[in-house]
């Protein structure tokens, strides 16, 4: 495959020959990849292909059985990298007990965040009239929000967002694709993943994973031309099927 | 370790706390019943009360805290925020600072609302000073925090957790030489009771309490309590992964 983006950044997040192991099950075998830096990658795949799992070690909270991940340069799960890497989890991981801005103010004193960055990240995730509400009493949207603003304080450099717009309603799934878009022209890198592959439109890059494999990687343009369908939806079973097949 | 972060941990958990009234009523006023009733019990044999009335008051935080602890070290496990936590600029150390420092704090106020009734209005009298009470009460509630957190990696359920308690600190209670003085005790249960760590605690309240007896056996009490306490939050710091499975 041809690759057409510019060669003068190096990518955020080198992975080589990574294999992991969860419950006795190979879940990532010999898997090789890369994000590039300044921009938004899609991390897309049915349930269970093996997504979170890259996201944990990715971040290094995961057990890897072999294999490396380089982020920014250094190994992953290195110390300084938690200063400049923000991680958002699958379920959210907030104090049920706190109201949004005391979970906020937290995640922000842990990273020497200045205390304005609190409001910063409220109002990117548009959950500023909220800030005071105890996060036990907001619907499951809101609170995979505040966990988002979690992730986004201390303005880290590398983003790594598990399903953040999953259970969102369509208006505020393009703000947050908005944001993130924002996000990466500032600079950031953001690894996004979705089993909700119409959403790989708002990315500039995709992996496409599947039972721990990489099935296609590249633009979506990249994408549609090598599963021949103009439907991202569509171009994404064709490649599945192509390698059941 | 970073003071930062530490600070940042007790002041998280200190305001978990204040949300929850309930929780801290229960805390600072089911000793102050206990103790009345106590008092009651033995009304017509005060010698009894002014005997175990100051060394109970030292091992109240001590319990209070084995459980609070336990249960919110818990829910920090299996909500994912300590999964998240892992992922950022805090060490492991941190946490149990952070940990300490809070409960701490709220085992002193238990101890000086229960040590002001007790000694204030029921009469309780002990030839020792009464701060010092009030001091090994505080330490014996870390030594409780320490003990919670440990136990804590072994429970999986809020359940499991609660059954601990009768599992872990009732035989210590038992053993201690509370109901029973220690040179009474079969022999295998004189040596049951030599290497669990309320024994010493209690010791060193049974001696606070009766003037004169700051001897050498009770600085081998506040050795013993204080490195169990270290101990148990060595453990419990290994408990606390940073990646898993």
């Amino acid at each position: 495959m041809i690759d057409y983006r510019p060669v003068s950044a190096a990518p955020s997040i080198v992975v080589e020959k990574l294999r992991i192991r969860r419950g006795g099950v190979i879940v990532l075998d010999d898997l090789a990849l890369s994000v590039a830096s300044g921009k938004v990658t899609g991390l897309l795949g049915p349930s269970g292909s093996g997504k979170t799992t890259l996201m944990r070690a990715i971040v290094g909270v995961q057990i890897v059985e072999s294999g490396s991940i380089t982020v920014l340069g250094e190994a992953a799960g290195t110390p300084p990298l938690r200063w400049k890497v923000g991680y958002m989890t699958q379920n959210p991981a907030v104090y049920g007990d706190l109201t949004v801005r005391e979970n906020l103010r937290y995640f922000g004193r842990i990273l020497d965040a200045a205390p304005e960055s609190v409001e910063e990240v409220l109002e990117t995730v548009d959950m500023t009239s909220f800030g005071d509400r105890v996060v036990n009493r907001l619907s499951g949207g809101q609170r995979a929000r505040v966990s988002l603003a979690t992730a986004l304080i201390g303005s880290p450099q590398l983003l790594v967002l598990d399903e953040p717009t999953v259970g969102l309603d369509p208006v505020l799934r393009r703000d947050l694709w908005k944001a993130f878009n924002e996000l990466a022209a500032q600079g950031k890198t953001l690894l996004v993943s979705s089993h909700v592959m119409d959403e790989a439109d708002h990315c500039h890059d995709l992996l496409l994973l599947r039972e721990g494999k990489l099935v296609a990687t590249g633009t979506p343009s990249d994408v549609r031309a090598q599963s021949g369908r103009q439907d991202l939806d569509e171009a994404f079973l064709a490649l599945i099927n192509e390698e059941v097949a | 370790m970073s003071f930062r972060a530490t600070f940042a941990t007790a002041l998280r958990v200190l305001t978990q706390l204040r949300r929850d009234p309930r929780t801290m009523a229960l805390l600072l006023l089911v000793p102050v019943a206990l103790v009345f009733l106590l008092e009651q019990l033995f009304a017509d044999r005060r010698v009894v009360f002014q005997q175990i009335g100051g060394p109970l008051l030292g091992l109240f935080p001590l319990i209070a805290m084995f459980l609070v602890t336990s249960i919110t070290m818990l829910r920090e496990r299996v909500s994912g925020t300590l999964e998240r936590l892992m992922a950022l600029p805090l060490a492991k150390l941190d946490i149990l600072a952070g940990y300490a420092l809070a409960f701490a704090l709220v085992a002193a106020l238990q101890a000086v609302v229960v040590s002001t009734v007790a000694f204030g209005f029921l009469g309780l009298h002990t030839q020792g000073p009464s701060w010092a009470v009030v001091l090994l009460a505080i330490s014996n509630a870390i030594l409780g925090m320490a003990l919670g957190l440990f136990v804590s990696a072994f429970a999986r359920t809020e359940f499991q957790a609660i059954q601990f308690m009768p599992a872990f600190i009732l035989p210590q209670i038992l053993l201690c030489g509370l109901f029973t003085p220690r040179a009474q005790m079969a022999g295998w249960m004189r040596a049951l009771s030599d290497v669990l760590p309320f024994t010493y605690a209690y010791d060193a309240l049974s001696r606070a309490t009766k003037l004169g007896t700051f001897d050498g056996r009770f600085a081998l009490d506040l050795t013993v309590t204080v490195g169990v306490t270290v101990l148990a939050l060595a453990l419990g710091a290994s408990t606390l992964r940073r990646r898993t499975g």
